[in-house]
């Protein structure tokens, strides 16, 4: 973050500025555990199992003397994936070097991250911001091995290194974010690009998606323009936490600067933690700051090379970015824009649900209106991801198809679908969706002589006949109200059926 | 044409070569070598000291394995050879203290690739050799056991860091021993103490297993009598290793079949700086005349020059230190290892265990290393030995343009006094300047007796280029035939009264 301006050396104190004279500046580092087998450098198995703590180890992990690292080939794959799908510049020749510290959690006194040879170089992800589209830069990604996890508790410190050693990827952003609802859509921008790309179940409660914030803020005075001191708020594990921190340094960095006036230069940036049950940060012990922490390059690793084959191979493995699916269900299935956003922004798996949905019902529109309104509902109420929903998405679509030929009535379709929804997953193939149609009895009347009886009534009902010459102008849609005396009459009529039967019926400019 | 050579000639005690052609001719059981090693090491090692442990049931039951493959048609020339393993490789549920009061009570529950692949061969582990805590020193002295003997004058330093292996092996312990030379620790020994040692080529002996110290310089290799014994192991131990990334993946060429097989037209550069001040007058005399031998052999000797190698000691002591603070970071006393009892803190922690768990040369060298790669330092050290360190591979890659293999000394005296150069650590670093540039070169390099002064054996270096071991092992056994320096033992034997 070396980006904001400098100011004059001389502090000037104030009063509070005026809101419209200040802007953030918010770079983001975002550390994703990548969903490999096995860790990083070992072929320990690297599921999360808190309940068991230091059950994944194996002497690497634990740090045993005579251990040597071999690199997950999967690990870096996805990387390189990572990268591609961020526009970044890939390394044809990468290292890994060795960050020294001591710590409890850290097993080896070091660990093996890439310094000055990232995997992936700058690039760049597009958000939507309030004025539109907006490009954030991407610094630099890279991969390194994570820590253990240290837990306090009734004075005892314990250590589980069950987390010691698995992948993650660390992106760093330019300070290019202006806003915490910026930051807040490039989090979520990334996490459905990593969800996306497969390489990454981003789940904040399991700690696979963290975030280290730098923010400070620009402010116009009179005397030019001046920047506050910027503060590293370390190791956020949720949106609302992010948007909270530097709302909450928004106000601590702009009373600090009508206070002393001190303003941002190369040695006053600070460290500070996130207190998510005060909603405060609160400042990280100095000596981290001035920690030295000894890189030099790993010599029990051999660099990386890659070729220009191996990158446009893992191109190709990349699949569909969320941005362009999205355009591209909104023009095949002509949704709307907003409808093509929730299905994309659910994820890749609820997506794929979508798409099949409106295969099998050959009705991408309708399929739509379920998938986001009943099918979201109740993914909430019954606390189901899309995998284990109750109706498989072959058997949802098989329904909306007999709905779209006209065999069924959305109240019926109702009536299918809420019973289908108390059945194991399992029993709901597309027979049943015929079965329960059948039992009881909800194939939609198209026809027969109560069908016909209603229509002649409705017709033939004086107090209908302004709506009649109405539609024989060629106002069609002043037939809803015969409409709706034929549904009441004909219980299971098919709305379709009956509409158009009606504008038969009544013929004229139409 | 070239004759083969005929074999070996019979020294007072077996060869590895000996042991196994009685093992496998049936005169012989696995079970008995073992037992006589055993024997031996209880009768001489109250004198030598070369071994931190032994477990005679373990080893007797390691050698009833052998003895029943060797019944089930095993043909491994090292099926129920005894071997000794210095104290830094890892064995399953085997101590392994590295000398230091930090790993005192530390069991590894894995087995290093090197000694897992001479247990395959059949060969049967006797005892864990004393070595410089975490190889590091020259002498065997830094070792909280106490120091190991020179076999050859017991109030001599072995040489180090693998003094037991090499004490171990010229007592006639054990015909074969594992050590590791990060900067001479296998070749100085071999030439104190009068036996065979060779450092491969880095990455051709895995070092998964191996406790490091400098993992860029460390490698693993074997102490024999013979040549031959050496060549035996390296073909056993030598290989990929998926475990080691940085093991070479180049098929193992074969070092035995061709190994009497003197070499025709071999060239054998001479570095004139190599016998300048500082060399033991009687230790120039024995090199030079090594190199009259050749001569008369019919190999061509070339002057070579290695214009940077006089600053390998300096590039050594930037780099393994600095290599060694980070391995040995994880000695912390939280996971395992020495812990020290009383602490208020957790820097306390750190502090008292570390402070309690190494030695001196340890802390020294681990001050140094941090120091080099601190902000601020390590443009000027760290990252200027690592260019030199380049420098120094490609001397060696333009003299190896004009010879094949570089005579030298080992070492610029005989093995010195023990607590001679203890309170002189420069002068200790000092001792390493003819073996420290082969591992800042990553080349193959072995150290063969080639004479004697007062009564201490003299070590003659071969060097070759990387993976040349099979002509380097050839060249040594072309010298080692004509000569009969590896049939003597050291007059411990007539004292003690002990045969094998």
């Amino acid at each position: 973050m070396s980006d904001a301006p400098h100011s004059a050396d001389q502090p000037s104190r104030g009063s509070l500025p005026d809101d419209r004279d200040i802007e953030a500046v918010i770079g983001l580092e975002v550390h994703a555990q990548l969903a490999t087998r096995t860790k990083l450098f070992s072929g320990c198995a690297a599921d999360f199992a808190p309940d068991e703590p230091n059950t994944r180890t194996d002497p690497l992990v634990l740090g045993l003397p005579g251990s040597l690292p071999v690199l997950n080939a999967a690990a870096f794959r996805m990387a390189v994936k990572v990268g591609l799908a961020l526009n970044c510049e890939i390394a044809r020749f990468c290292k890994w070097d060795r960050k020294q510290y001591y710590y409890p959690d850290l097993p080896k006194g070091y660990q093996i991250s890439q310094y000055d040879l990232p995997v992936c170089g700058e690039g760049w992800l597009d958000i939507d911001a309030e004025e539109g589209v907006k490009r954030i830069g991407i610094t630099r990604a890279h991969l390194e091995e994570d820590a253990g996890k240290n837990m306090h508790a009734g004075g005892v410190s314990k250590v589980d290194l069950n987390r010691a050693g698995t992948p993650l990827v660390e992106i760093v952003s330019e300070p290019d974010m202006s806003s915490a609802a910026e930051a807040k859509a490039y989090l979520e921008r990334l996490k459905l690009l990593l969800t996306y790309l497969g390489v990454s179940d981003c789940n904040m409660q399991e700690g696979s998606l963290r975030c280290d914030v730098n923010v400070n803020f620009k402010i116009s005075t009179a005397d030019g323009a001046k920047a506050t001191p910027i503060a590293e708020v370390k190791n956020l594990n949720s949106f609302r936490g992010v948007e909270a921190a530097i709302e909450f340094e928004r106000t601590r960095q702009l009373e600090e600067f009508a206070r002393t006036g001190e303003t941002l230069n190369a040695g006053n940036k600070t460290t500070r933690g996130w207190d998510p049950d005060r909603q405060v940060t609160v400042p990280q012990r100095t000596k981290e700051e001035a920690a030295d922490y000894r890189y030099f390059p790993d010599p029990d690793l051999v660099p990386v090379t890659l070729t220009e084959e191996a990158i446009e191979a893992l191109r190709g493995e990349l699949g569909e970015f969320p941005a362009d699916r999205r355009v591209r269900i909104g023009e095949v299935w002509e949704l709307s824009d907003y409808d093509a956003g929730v299905i994309i922004e659910r994820g890749k798996p609820f997506a794929d649900y979508y798409e099949e949905v409106a295969q099998t019902a050959d009705d991408g529109k309708r399929a739509a209106n379920w998938c986001t309104q009943d099918v979201l509902r109740d993914l909430s109420e019954l606390n189901h991801e899309i995998d284990t929903f109750p109706i498989p998405a072959g058997t949802l679509g098989h329904l909306l198809k007999r709905v779209s030929a006209g065999e069924l009535n959305t109240k019926a379709a109702r009536d299918v679908y809420a019973d289908l929804l108390s059945r194991p997953r399992g029993q709901n193939t597309p027979e049943t969706v015929d079965a329960i149609i059948d039992e009881r009895g909800l194939i939609a009347v198209t026809g027969g002589a109560e069908l016909e009886a209603a229509i002649d009534d409705a017709l033939a009902n004086p107090k209908n006949a302004v709506a009649i010459e109405t539609v024989r102008d060629g106002k069609q849609q002043a037939v809803g109200p015969l409409m709706g005396q034929v549904l009441k009459a004909v219980s299971g009529a098919d709305p379709k059926t009956v509409r158009a039967m009606l504008l038969e019926r009544i013929g004229g400019a139409g | 044409m070239t004759t083969p050579l005929p074999p070996d000639p019979a020294s007072s005690y077996p060869t590895a070569a000996e042991l196994s052609s009685e093992i496998r001719s049936g005169r012989l059981t696995a079970v008995a070598a073992a037992q006589a090693s055993a024997e031996r090491i209880a009768a001489l090692d109250g004198t030598v000291r070369a071994f931190l442990h032994t477990d005679a049931e373990r080893s007797a039951a390691w050698a009833a394995d052998a003895d029943r493959r060797i019944a089930e048609g095993s043909q491994s020339d090292l099926a129920g050879i005894p071997v000794a393993i210095k104290d830094n490789l890892c064995i399953e549920g085997e101590p392994c203290t590295c000398a230091s009061r930090m790993l005192e009570n530390f069991r590894p529950p894995y087995t290093a690739t090197a000694v897992r692949r001479l247990l395959d061969a059949g060969a049967v582990p006797i005892g864990r050799t004393n070595l410089d805590e975490f190889a590091m020193g020259s002498s065997t002295e830094n070792s909280v056991a106490g120091p190991t003997r020179n076999p050859w004058d017991p109030v001599r330093a072995p040489g180090g860091s693998s003094g037991g292996s090499a004490a171990a092996v010229a007592a006639g312990m054990a015909p074969i021993a594992l050590g590791s030379d990060t900067g001479g620790s296998i070749r100085q020994p071999a030439a104190f103490c009068g036996v065979v040692g060779l450092k491969p080529t880095y990455g051709r002996v895995s070092r998964y297993g191996l406790v490091a110290f400098a993992s860029s310089l460390d490698q693993i290799g074997p102490f024999a009598r013979t040549v031959r014994g050496a060549a035996t192991v390296l073909q056993t131990i030598a290989g990929h290793d998926p475990l080691d990334s940085t093991s070479l993946s180049d098929p193992v060429p074969d070092y035995l079949t061709d190994l009497d097989e003197p070499l025709a037209g071999l060239r054998v550069g001479v570095v004139a700086d190599h016998f300048d001040v500082g060399l033991d007058k009687e230790v120039a005399d024995a090199v030079q005349g090594a190199i009259e031998t050749y001569r008369s052999l019919g190999a061509e000797v070339v002057n070579v020059t290695l214009p940077h190698s006089k600053y390998s000691v300096a590039t050594y002591y930037l780099i393994a230190p600095s290599e060694a603070s980070s391995n040995l970071a994880r000695y912390d006393g939280v996971h395992y290892g020495h812990r020290a009892k009383k602490f208020g803190s957790l820097e306390e922690l750190y502090e008292r265990s570390r402070g309690e768990g190494f030695g001196n040369e340890v802390k020294r060298r681990i001050m140094l290393g941090t120091y080099a790669l601190s902000s601020g330092y390590y443009d000027a050290f760290y990252l200027k030995a690592m260019k030199v360190r380049r420098l120094i591979q490609q001397d060696y890659d333009a003299a190896f343009e004009q010879c094949d293999v570089i005579a030298s000394p080992v070492t610029p005296t005989t093995a010195f006094a023990i607590g001679e150069l203890a309170d002189d650590p420069l002068a200790m670093y000092l001792s390493d300047v003819y073996t420290i540039s082969a591992n800042l070169a990553g080349i193959p390099a072995l150290s063969l007796p080639c004479g004697f002064s007062k009564g201490l054996p003299i070590g003659l270096q071969l060097l070759g280029p990387a993976l040349s071991e099979p002509k380097l092992l050839r060249a040594a056994r072309m010298y080692e035939f004509t000569t009969d320096w590896h049939t003597r033992v050291p007059p411990l034997q007539d004292q003690t009264g002990v045969t094998p």
